[in-house]
């Protein structure tokens, strides 16, 4: 009741399945990206 | 590791490592802040009366922060720091991105411009086609397994070069088929030479317009002049919202910079939503420190205190029912970037180089211009192959100094050419950037608690 957990990504989770690479590479000077396979 | 702050009545408790995020009451916030070095029964006496709850309820709120321990969703262990180099190396020498250097000259003769306007300390210049169509062909080749590869038409001002970009997305995407590639176009444009054709061809083919606006025209102007010395709004902003429009208000993003003149940059943000544009991005000028433009220490305090000022009114707008977009607080707490690519950043370097007019490839569009920071040619690849090493080498976990740091998941380990230009060093640290980074990402979270909030 005190505490409310967001829906996020498990990080954790994420490690074991490795990267795939295809994600994008606005401001030209990585949290901001979307996950291609997401 | 686990960061907590109170920012807009939240009080928010971000887990480094899983990237869990949770919206506590004040007891949870200092029950978790205790838990690591009290028992719970010490955590029961320290805050029973300052809260003035029972013990019933401080055990039932000690037990659920260890539910979220046990779970790996709170003080969770950080085990990345092992396979930090591991998916630049899986990733061998794949390119997927270029910086298409496509005129090395500028109709604007901006005062705070990093590329000494558009010439990168060099002689003027425009790619030819032969060059442009080789940087193509050299993408392709060494893309290896990737399908999406990304092209940025950039300069100086690459509409100078326009039937060179437009016959270069023609040679693209003629080869997209056989190699089985598709390519993402974006432009980066002063607005000045935008006419009919610019607008119906970038439309149709660009994924992403990058349209640099600062703001105010008393702001913009002040920096961003013609050769004359004339201000360049009155001309540019006509241009911008008919090319916005025709797009449908959507894949842009106006693009302005920040100087010591304006650190209440929110000023700006806002006169550009009121011109019709809601997808922004603002960043602060890059420069030497004795440079007039350059953040002093006291601007650092006010931006910091405009983010926190834009993030709410970001929400008073949204419900208000006219919602713009900020592109650092675009978090997507679902389907954002896994931790491959948030341990391994940007690719500069790598993944992602810069090609000038003459086919000469760069880490990224920031070194260009820096000799010692010539990676090679688009004819022979890679020749300087240790300097890619070094960029291969930066990741979150390559500096000591962000051990500690709660938001390193978040940048990525930062960007190698303001290390660069803060410190002499692709592995330094650039701390103002970093204060500001971090304050974003805490705004960011914040939108999505409310956002969260509302939906629930």
């Amino acid at each position: 009741k005190r505490i409310k957990t967001l829906k996020t990504r498990n990080l954790c989770e994420s490690a074991k399945k490795g990267g795939c690479g295809e994600c994008q590479t606005a401001c030209k000077t990585v949290a901001n990206q979307k996950c291609e396979k997401k | 590791m686990v960061h907590q702050y109170k920012l807009n009545g939240y009080n928010i408790v971000l887990d480094a490592c899983s990237g869990a995020i949770h919206i506590v009451d004040e007891l949870a916030y200092d029950v978790i802040a205790l838990y690591p070095d009290h028992t719970p029964e010490e955590i029961t006496a320290a805050l029973r009366e300052q809260h003035q709850v029972t013990e019933d309820e401080l055990r039932e709120c000690v037990a659920d922060v260890e539910e979220l321990v046990r779970s790996g969703q709170l003080y969770s262990p950080d085990t990345f720091s092992e396979i930090a180099g591991t998916f630049k190396e899986r990733s061998g020498d794949v390119v997927k991105a270029l910086c298409l250097h496509v005129a090395h000259t500028c109709n604007l003769n901006c005062a705070y411009c990093f590329a000494s306007q558009g010439r990168f300390h060099g002689d003027r210049a425009l790619m030819s086609l032969e060059t442009g169509r080789r940087a193509l062909d050299f993408l392709i080749e060494h893309s290896g397994s990737r399908r999406n590869l990304e092209v940025d038409f950039f300069g100086g001002e690459p509409l100078m070069n326009w039937q060179t970009v437009k016959d270069l997305v023609a040679y693209a995407r003629s080869r997209e088929e056989e190699s089985g590639k598709h390519f993402r176009f974006t432009l980066t444009t002063n607005g000045m030479l935008i006419d009919d054709d610019v607008i119906d061809f970038a439309n149709r083919e660009m994924d992403n317009v990058v349209l640099s606006l600062d703001g105010r025209k008393e702001i913009h102007d002040r920096l961003r002049l013609d050769y004359a010395g004339n201000g360049s709004y009155d001309r540019i902003v006509p241009k911008f919202q008919k090319l916005v429009q025709a797009r449908g208000g959507v894949r842009y993003y106006m693009r302005g910079t920040f100087t010591h003149a304006n650190p209440d940059f929110t000023k700006d943000l806002f006169h550009m939503a009121d011109l019709g544009f809601t997808e922004l991005s603002m960043e602060p000028v890059v420069c030497a420190p004795d440079d007039p433009a350059a953040l002093t220490a006291a601007d650092l305090e006010t931006v910091k205190g405009e983010y926190e000022l834009l993030a709410k009114e970001m929400l008073k707008r949204r419900q208000e029912g006219r919602p713009i977009t900020f592109y650092h607080y675009m978090l997507d707490l679902e389907g954002g970037p896994c931790i491959y690519k948030r341990v391994s950043g940007c690719g500069s370097g790598t993944e992602y180089m810069a090609v000038t007019p003459w086919g000469d490839l760069y880490p990224c569009h920031q070194f260009v211009g820096e000799e010692a920071y010539k990676l090679g040619d688009i004819w022979n690849g890679v020749t300087n192959t240790a300097l890619r090493e070094e960029f291969r080498a930066c990741n979150a976990y390559a500096r000591p100094e962000c051990a500690d740091c709660w938001a390193k998941l978040y940048c990525s380990g930062g960007c190698a050419a303001n290390a660069y230009h803060a410190s002499g060093s692709i592995r330094g640290v650039y701390e103002a950037g970093c204060e500001l980074f971090r304050k974003r990402i805490e705004c960011a979270i914040m939108l999505q608690a409310a956002l969260a909030e509302e939906e629930a």
